[in-house]
């Protein structure tokens, strides 16, 4: 009983950790949100800070499988799902917040930015394709989609990508830090094109 | 307070009582703790005859719109000398001591020299203004600056009546302004009018903001204000003035010539490539999620004074 209840423990608690892990840059956010320290413009940073936060949990989500073949730790496997699904959650807070802070819900002004603006357009899409993704994410859908649920899953390389586009097109000088994500996207995809070469 | 968009000029009682409030606010010491304004508020105390006396009362100043705070003004812009963050330069600019400092004017001008910015700007009558200021990246503040119109300046250089443009260039001295260390920019920093622009009264030499020296992080000791064009245009830390019969290549359209003209003229119907330029978000008194955005007006709400200078121009091609 007790011993059911220790290994029970054992193999929740590291998820349940991660998850709260992955509640703290939003806690953050509410927290400086709270203080008024949202900088002179808090549409912006939030906007921003959401944007950033999703791309970083997409390339750690991308990074999993990566790590658990050149560590030899299979065991890591367990959080790409949550992973997978923090990035969809952060970049639907990103996409909502663009929609009601930023634009106060003004549509013909979003189909308008969806269809004229290249970056807004990519990322539109990035988070468009993940939404199916997020849905398709449960046991009971793995098991449903069989086959079909990897195929569909390998939209995420395509979504990296244009989440990659989506930061590139939308900065005025300096590309820096984008660049630096698209590199470590690009290296993590082009881990998985040598492994598929082999 | 809320922006108030439908506050006109026409209720010229208003705007007195408004601007005498306002000087009778300065005088109290009440504004530079930031943040207060008087709008076009008719219920706005009329001040003392005395605190009225000194008050400019330009019909060109903002008077119907929340200040933005000071604490924003001087925290939250673009310095890339300094940073390419928007509260970089004021975390990183506050050992830049402006002092001495000289000003190179030359080209086509009567007096060509080295000057000590003291001398170059002796005589030019001082005054404060209160301008809207929009960058190209769409967000909009409104400032009290403190400085002199431009034409005091160029009246005083006489420059020779084949100068067409005036160009203006940032200090270069990547000691001092270390982010020149990287090559971002094709330093220095370059900007230009043309004379009748240069000429035009609301064209502005800063030297001070909110009553007070220039901050660092803003472009101390001296910078251009041109109100009715994308903030790129309001070059800080001067040390360069010339004048010139050809066209001046500013930093930016050198950059991306595609997306950045010379005019930089603030127009809600030319878009910017990537994004739109229809509307801002206003900086103002107190930063807010729920501040909504506000529509951008043809040469930044300065279309009276500043239109005519382009007449029968393609704005869309001389963007």
């Amino acid at each position: 009983m007790l011993q059911d209840a220790v290994s029970r423990f054992n193999q929740r608690f590291p998820k349940v950790a991660l998850i709260i892990l992955l509640t703290l840059p939003f806690a953050n956010l509410v927290y400086l949100g709270l203080h008024d320290d949202l900088s002179a413009d808090p549409v912006e940073y939030v906007l921003h800070y959401t944007g950033i936060w999703a791309l970083r949990l997409l390339l750690l989500t991308l990074a999993i499988t990566p790590l658990r073949q050149l560590f030899g730790a299979p065991v890591l496997i367990r959080f790409r799902r949550i992973l997978g699904i923090a990035t969809w959650v952060y970049a639907t807070l990103h996409f909502a917040v663009y929609l009601s802070l930023d634009l106060q819900f003004d549509f013909a002004h979003l189909w308008q930015d969806i269809l004229k603006r290249p970056y807004i357009t990519v990322g539109f899409l990035a988070w468009l394709l993940m939404t199916p993704l997020a849905l398709t994410s449960s046991n009971r859908a793995v098991r449903a989609l069989g086959r079909r649920w990897k195929k569909l899953h390998r939209l995420i390389y395509l979504i990296t990508l244009l989440a990659c586009l989506h930061f590139i097109w939308l900065v005025k000088a300096d590309l820096f830090e984008p660049l630096i994500y698209t590199a470590i996207a690009l290296l993590l995809l082009f881990y998985r094109l040598v492994k598929a070469s082999r | 307070m809320k922006f108030r968009p439908d506050c006109h000029q026409n209720e010229v009682t208003d705007e007195q009582i408004a601007c005498h409030r306002r000087s009778f606010l300065k005088n109290a010491g009440l504004l530079a703790t930031g943040g207060v304004l008087a709008g076009c508020d008719s219920r706005a105390q009329p001040a003392s005859d005395k605190a009225a006396k000194g008050a400019e009362c330009a019909p060109y100043n903002v008077l119907c719109e929340d200040i933005t705070a000071e604490k924003y003004a001087t925290s939250y812009n673009n310095f890339y000398e300094f940073s390419l963050t928007k509260d970089g330069p004021s975390r990183l600019a506050g050992d830049f001591n402006p002092h001495p400092w000289t000003v190179r004017v030359e080209g086509l001008v009567e007096s060509p020299a080295v000057y000590d910015l003291e001398k170059l700007i002796a005589g030019c009558h001082q005054e404060e203004r209160i301008y809207r200021f929009r960058c190209v990246e769409a967000w909009s503040m409104v400032i009290p600056w403190n400085g002199f119109a431009l034409h005091h300046l160029i009246k005083k250089l006489r420059p020779l009546s084949a100068a067409r443009f005036v160009e203006f260039e940032t200090l270069y001295d990547p000691k001092r302004m270390p982010n020149q260390n990287r090559q971002v920019i094709p330093w220095p920093y370059r900007e230009g009018l043309r004379m009748d622009e240069a000429m035009n009264e609301l064209a502005f030499m800063a030297t001070g903001m909110y009553g007070k020296p220039l901050p660092n992080q803003n472009g101390a000791p001296i910078r251009l204000v041109v109100p009715w064009k994308y903030g790129f245009k309001s070059i800080k830390s001067i040390v360069a003035i010339r004048f010139t019969d050809k066209q001046p290549l500013n930093s930016w359209h050198q950059i991306a010539p595609q997306e950045y003209g010379f005019y930089a003229n603030v127009n809600p119907e030319v878009d910017h490539p990537r994004w739109s330029q229809a509307s801002e978000r206003r900086i103002g008194a107190k930063a807010s999620l729920f501040n909504p955005r506000i529509k951008t007006l043809p040469f930044n709400g300065y279309g009276e004074y500043v239109a005519h200078l382009y007449k029968g121009m393609d704005l869309r091609k001389f963007f």
